[in-house]
Formats: C-alpha cells, structure tokens, sequence
C-alpha cells in the first residue's frame, strides 16, 4: 500500500540501510577457487545466499515477528572478523564444567578465529560415533554431511534461516550410529567474544535408532558495552526408531548480542525426545524452535527457563507438531521478568489428519518483578483429527504482596524474600530437569539477575 | 526482658480508623489474650505491629527493646525477635517448608553476624525433626510446599513450627483457633504450651473463649471498636463466656463519650 506522506517514507530508508547486513558473495565462506568445498556445500550456501537476497527482513507485519521488531539492529555495522583480545578468547571456566553427571564424554569448544578443541574417546571413533566440528566433518564425512544437512530446517524458512546457510562455518555435528546407547553425555561450548562480530553456527545431531544420547550445548559471549553483535543459528535433531536424546541447550549470550535461531527437531516412531532449554541472554532473541513427531508413539517434552531484565527482549516461537497418531508432546515453558525487559512466547500445537489418539500440551507461565517489565503468552492449537487430547495454559502473573509480606514477618530480607518465590515459581521446570547441574545454573541466573 | 509497649495506637485501613487508642503492654514471660467481636480491630493491631503495609499508623507509638518498632521494616521487626502467627497463613508454591525456615534462620544468623555461613544442615535437620515431633508433624511435612494445599489444622500447626524454629521473644497469634476441630486446637494449644516460659510473651488473639481452656493466659483484655475496654486476669474470659460482649458496649459508648 502507498503511503502518501513523504518524510515517512524517507524515514524508513534511512533505517532500511542502517539495517541492511554489509556482506557480500565474495564473503562466502569456502567459495575460493583454491578451496575444495564439497560440491553439495557450495550449492547449499549459494541457495542460502540467494534466499538471503530475496527474503525480506522481517517485520512487525509479519504474524510471527509482530511483537519483535528488528528495526534497532544495526546489520550495517556488523563484521565477519573481529579482532578479540587474546585474553578474551578462552570461554569462562564455569562454561566448561560438566551441567550433566560428574564428567564428560566428550568436549568440542569453538572460538572465533580458533582452531576447535576436541575431546572425545578414541573407542567411540571405532564404534563409528561422530563427534566433530563443522569443518571437520566436511572432510572427514562429506556423505553424512551431503546426506543430513538441510534436511529438517529448510534455508527457506526464513531470511536469518537463509544467512545461517550461507555463513555457517562453525558448528558440531553429532552421530550417534544404530543400537549404541552412549551413558555420558556430550558437551559442546560456543564462545563468541567479538565487538561487532556476526556468528554464524550449526548444530546437527543425528541420532540413529534405538540408539541414546545426552547432549549438553551451550552458545554464550561475554557483555560487550560497545555496538551489536550477531547470531543466527540452525539446530537439526534426528531422533531415530526407538531412540532417546536429551538435549540441553542453554543460551547465555552477551548483553550486545541479537540472536536469531531455527531449530527443529524430528522424532520417528517410539523415538523419545527431552529438549531442555535456557535462555538468559542477549539483547534480543528470536528463536523458532519446533518438535515434529513424525512415527507413531513418538514423544516430545520440552521445559523452558528464561530470565531477562534490563532492556533485553526474548521472544520464543514454539511449536509441536503431531504428524502420526499415538504421539505425544509436553511443553511447559516458565520466565521471570525483570526491568523493562520483555519476552514472547508463542506456541502452536498442530495435529495433522489423522493423527488420532495423539495427547498434546502446553503450559507457559510467566512471573514480571516489574511494572515495566512485559510478557506476551499466547497459545495456539490447530487440531485437524478428532481423537486427541490437547490442554493449553498461559498465564502473567507478578509477585502477590501477601506472599512477600509472609515472608518478611519471618525475618527474610526483601530480595531475599523475592528470590525464594522465583525460585519457587521455576520448580515445576527444576523437577523437569533431572540434571543437578543444570538446575545449579538456573538458580545462578535467579541470584545473579535479582542481583 | 524486653517488652512490647503500645501507647494510643491509631490505624487507618483504607482511610478508616480502625484502631482508635489503643494501649497495651506484653512482657516476656507473660500470656496475654486480647478477645473481641469480629471486627473490632484485632486483626488489624496483629498486622499492624507487624509492619503490613496495607495499615496506616496515624498517631501513637510501638516500642520493642529501645526502639519504636513502627519506623521499621517487618525483616527488621522479626530481627529484634517479633512473630506473628498467620490467622490466614499464605502459600508460597515450589518453596519447601524446610528450605523456608533455614532462609529465615540464616537470615537472623547473618544480621547477628555478617559473616555467618548459615546454619549447618545436619544441625538443622536434627532441630526441625526435633521439633516436629513434639507438634506430631510427620517428617515428610518438611519437604512439602509452604502452605501449600496444606489443611487448615496443618497450616496452623505450620506457624506454631516455625514459632517454635524461630524463638521469638514476643509472639502474636492471630485467631489460631479458628477453622480447627478440638484435636488440632489440642496440638497446636500444646505446642505453644511447650514454648511457653520466662523467654516468651505471647498475645493470643481469639474471639471466643475455648482456645483459653488450653492456653491459659495471665491477662484478658477485651476489644471493642479499635479500642481496648477491659482489662483483667483468666477469669474475665470467662466471664465473657457466659455474658457476652453486651455489658461492655455500653462501656465503650461511655468511653467514646
């Protein structure tokens, strides 16, 4: 539609510019005559880039982007090399430490500029398990990769979707082969201290059937009080026949940092899929992430935790998807606000024709500490059988004076008092979490963001 | 010993004067029970000393170990030794009842000493199992949610715990008795019995006389209209008992005059 006033007009180009990323084809990554790019990745980053060109960047017009406005993000400024102090370059040691048991299987680290640090067990190689990083992987299994890659989040999903195909250099890529139930769990660490860096990462992990794993992966950068940077990110599950992943993803970006993420996980017939989820970080986060339960008796469960204040704004897109009866789906999504900070949750559970005799839910709970703090809840449904059984719950809620007053007649100090009852707030989600770890980490973020 | 002292306390609840003078003193080591119809402002002096927000003192003083308690937080006023028990004890869901009392005793160890580490937990354990015994709470009740979908005798039962956890010095129970059947009023009457002693002054807040047949209490005052009308030993309860409250609403017409 035209619109007849001018100076607006005018207005919006000058931020379309500010907004307009500075990258180029030239800047692909591995696209270099001398360079031997797997034929089938240099494809697949060509099409990421031309759907980068014609998509447009999002805007509040945009049913999914409508409480997420992207026009802050000075893309212009952004750089794919940053210069990082040498000091800055090693991840903070808490980062390192195991969320999940008592030690790791296996580490992969990746920082910027740096070659990854990869520790993994020399039997596993021989069992055929592949725990490696990106560009690795293209050269030790191309075919895996020519085989896996793209498949479960499309580039055309969406313009930052797009850029993560065309960028992404860094990334973890897992396989787990058939039948091999691995009891210690994997731990991958992204580090991204840069001022003005765009990151751009991967994360596949494939898990064949009745095979198990736990995965704990974590993307995080230190606060950098000088410009924005950037993130977009792609997240690829398969869980195979029968099989079990636990996958624990904990977002702790730096305070400059606009986080774009499209994450999907597969799950085939009795596979079993345990998505928790931390978010605590960045400016600005959009993140899609979808569970697709595509065989019969797949279960999906995911348990999100996030805690924002100052000015930061979180906006978590959800969505559960029942494509084959008997499934099962279970999300409970928990936040606390504080500041003038403000998060999103948006959530849809879909079942598909036929689907009968599928069970879904979903539950997001948010608590504001602030008046000025603001959180939008909405769920959804879209039920296209008639045998099913979906329950949805969203509420807002701030802290009752009551409870406050109760707690200061017995002699606890106010924040004192304001963090036990957050803390009570999140334990439906604590006893979703088996993992001590973890839930260590969450009651960090509580004391850390109460302050 | 310290003492609690109000002198001509007026309180407002949503700009209506709801105490109109009231004057009272309560001893360590003396029980005294303050009895009244309902809506006479019993409750409203509980939360008023207490420091609710909700109450607005307009005139008079409150004065707990040198300081006149009013110009305090209610932390503070729990620091100096001040309890209240709920008569309507509020839930507070995910917090287990013992990780809510070791916060409030370590909140106390750490205004006594800065440097405090917090209570060690076995000692804490061995303490509240102590206690819970003599209230016959099953241990499991610890690790239950405050409060939370508790009965109306285990709520009560609750706040006696955690008076007897805490150790004030001065205790207000705001109509303990209500809502319970008389086995519950017997084990919570039992439970204060077991606190009582020269250390803890208590003002048991009741309108009617039963809760006095268990706590037998060394003053009796009576409340009518945000003031106190009459004051004397356990035999006034009684008294009250068998000639209601009528005698003394024309004494308090008297007095207003």
């Amino acid at each position: 539609m035209a619109t007849p006033v001018i100076v607006t007009k005018k207005r919006r180009e000058a931020e379309v510019d500010l907004n307009r990323f500075p990258f180029t084809e030239n800047d692909l990554p591995g696209l270099g005559r001398q360079e031997n790019l797997p034929e089938f990745l240099r494809e697949y980053r060509l099409r990421g880039w031309n759907l980068f060109q014609t998509i447009p960047m999002p805007s509040t017009n945009d049913e999914a982007w409508r409480r997420t406005d992207l026009r802050g993000l000075r893309a212009s400024e952004l750089t794919l090399r940053a210069e990082v102090p040498k000091r800055g370059l090693r991840p903070p040691r808490n980062l390192l430490k195991p969320l999940v048991g008592k030690r790791h299987g296996g580490q992969i680290i990746l920082v910027p500029t740096q070659n990854p640090t990869i520790a993994v067990n020399e039997e596993w190689r021989q069992q055929g398990i592949v725990f490696t990083d990106f560009r690795t992987a293209q050269v030790q299994h191309p075919d895996f990769l020519a085989n896996s890659i793209g498949q479960i989040v499309r580039p055309e999903e969406g313009k930052f979707a797009a850029l993560a195909t065309a960028f992404a250099e860094d990334g973890v890529i897992v396989y787990i082969p058939r039948g091999v139930r691995l009891k210690e769990p994997l731990h991958s660490v992204v580090w991204s201290p840069g001022i003005r860096l765009a990151r751009f990462t991967r994360l596949l992990v494939w898990v064949d059937d009745d095979a198990e794993l736990t995965l704990v992966h974590e993307v995080a950068s230190p606060n950098q009080s000088e410009g924005q940077s950037f993130h977009a990110g792609i997240v690829e599950i398969h869980v195979g026949k029968g099989a079990h992943l636990t996958f624990v993803e904990m977002q702790s970006w730096g305070n400059d940092v606009w986080n774009f993420t499209h994450e999907r996980a597969r799950v085939e017939r009795d596979g079993t899929l345990d998505w928790i989820f931390g978010s605590v970080g960045s400016q600005l986060t959009k993140t899609f992430m979808e569970i697709d339960l595509v065989g019969e008796g797949a279960t999906g469960k995911m348990s999100g935790f996030y805690f924002t204040n100052g000015n930061q704004h979180l906006d978590h897109d959800t969505q559960q998807n029942h494509f084959a009866p008997h499934t099962t789906s279970d999300l409970l999504f928990k936040g606390a606000l504080q500041d003038r900070s403000r998060s999103v949750w948006q959530g849809m559970i879909y079942v598909a024709p036929g689907a009968q005799k599928t069970d879904g839910y979903q539950a997001n709970r948010n608590l504001t500490l602030s008046p000025q703090a603001r959180a939008d809840s909405i769920p959804g449904l879209e039920i296209m059988a008639d045998d099913v059984r979906c329950t949805h719950g969203a509420t807002v809620g701030k802290i009752d004076e009551e409870q406050l007053f109760y707690l200061l007649s017995r002699g606890i100090p106010r924040n004192e008092a304001i963090r036990l009852i957050v803390e009570g707030f999140f334990e439906p989600i604590m006893e979703r979490v088996p993992y001590g770890g973890v839930r260590q980490r969450f009651r960090t973020a509580i004391k850390q963001k109460i302050g | 010993m310290s003492e609690l002292q109000i002198v001509d306390l007026h309180v407002n609840v949503n700009d209506r004067e709801i105490l109109k003078g009231v004057n009272l003193t309560v001893r360590q080591g003396e029980v005294h029970a303050l009895m009244g119809p309902n809506g006479t402002g019993k409750s409203t002096l509980a939360y008023t000393l207490m420091g609710h927000p909700n109450y607005e003192v307009t005139q008079g003083e409150v004065w707990f170990k040198g300081q006149n308690i009013l110009e305090l937080e209610a932390d503070q006023r729990a620091h100096l030794g001040l309890f209240l028990a709920f008569q309507y004890p509020v839930a507070i869901p995910g917090v287990s009842v013992a990780n809510f009392l070791r916060a409030a005793i370590n909140a106390r160890r750490k205004i006594e000493n800065p440097e405090d580490k917090g209570i060690p937990i076995p000692e804490f354990r061995k303490q509240l199992k102590k206690v819970m015994d003599s209230l016959r709470m099953d241990h499991t009740f610890a690790s239950r949610y405050l409060n939370d979908g508790f009965s109306g005798g285990e709520k009560k039962r609750a706040e006696v715990l955690q008076m007897a956890m805490l150790r004030p010095e001065i205790a207000i129970m705001d109509e303990t008795d209500s809502g319970l059947d008389i086995d519950a009023l017997r084990i919570v009457a039992e439970g204060v019995n077991t606190l009582r002693g020269p250390d803890l002054g208590v003002l048991v807040i009741t309108h009617y006389q039963r809760i006095l047949n268990y706590i037998k209490p060394d003053f009796v005052h009576i409340m009518l209209d945000g003031r106190i009308v009459e004051s004397g030993g356990a035999d006034l309860a009684l008294h009250l008992e068998e000639h209601g409250y009528d005698w003394l609403k024309n004494k308090a017409e008297v007095m207003v005059r």
